[in-house]
């Protein structure tokens, strides 16, 4: 089962939804934190779909007020980079940028990927924790490089 | 420069004690884990206007303080500025945005910064400064 769990977190890295940040969450997990990195997710993921909601309430209004997403997506964004969220990142970069511009067709249509991004990395994380815990404690698998 | 280990840190036996000032709950519980994992200590704040309080109130004083730059209340630059007019002494190291560009990096180093980090802030970024501390 360690061997499952160490190939589905390669996967994670080899298609792009995670990058070395996570690694260094990893290595911060400790015996007296086992599940820091868990946690840590959690914690990501129970803000990031308040950002989500508050950008979605805000869309449905049909108030571009580009200034108050922008900084609503700054706040993903930077969350998302602390985890090691690269996908996410990502396409919170892109949404950033259509509120430059002012352009809030390419704002609703890139916030579409923000939450396919964001949904499909919260299921293979809750997947990756729930294998991981059944697996016990192991010593950190690293990325090849 | 030889850059201290984690063991050397603990061997000198001084705890660096730092004070972190983040609105983003989830850098808060990283960068508190990451001084826990060097071997200092930590207090947090979760704007500018806290920690402006936290040395208002006196009783407090830290060998390093993390300064994130976008905060309500009270953003990081006037944060620094304040706490250099109240002659704080630590170390203050910003912690900025990659997109953050140029002119906004220079302009919080004038706030009075000793130095300048981008996020996301790993215990490799932070050590060095560390080092610089325990060896002040």
């Amino acid at each position: 089962m360690q061997r499952q769990v160490a190939l589905i977190k390669k996967s994670l890295f080899d298609q792009g939804y995670l990058d070395e940040q996570f690694m260094e969450l990893e290595e911060l997990q400790d015996d007296a934190n086992p599940n820091f990195v868990e946690e840590v997710a959690t914690l990501y993921f129970k803000d990031s779909i308040r950002l989500i909601n508050s950008i979605d309430q805000a869309l449905e209004r049909g108030s571009f007020d580009f200034n108050r997403l922008d900084n609503y997506m700054h706040q993903f964004k930077g969350s998302s980079t602390s985890i090691g969220a690269s996908k996410v990142k990502t396409e919170c970069t892109m949404f950033r940028e259509y509120c430059r511009v002012g352009n809030a067709e390419g704002c609703l249509r890139i916030f579409q990927q923000v939450k396919k991004e964001h949904a499909t990395l919260r299921k293979k994380l809750e997947h990756y924790f729930q294998l991981a815990r059944q697996a016990g404690p192991k010593e950190t698998a690293r990325r090849s490089k | 420069m030889a850059t201290k280990s984690m063991v050397d840190i603990e061997k000198t036996k001084k705890k660096i004690n730092v004070l972190i000032v983040d609105d983003d709950p989830l850098n808060l519980q990283i960068h508190e884990k990451i001084i826990k994992a060097i071997g200092g200590t930590s207090q947090t704040a979760n704007n500018g206007e806290e920690a402006v309080i936290i040395h208002r109130d006196g009783g407090s004083s830290f060998d390093l303080i993390l300064m994130d730059k976008e905060m309500p209340e009270r953003d990081g630059v006037s944060t620094t500025k304040k706490l250099r007019e109240m002659e704080v002494k630590s170390m203050i190291v910003g912690v900025t945005s990659l997109a953050d560009n140029e002119e906004e990096r220079r302009a919080f180093m004038e706030a009075g910064l000793n130095h300048c980090l981008a996020k996301p802030l790993t215990k490799a970024k932070i050590l060095p400064l560390i080092n610089q501390l325990m060896d002040a």
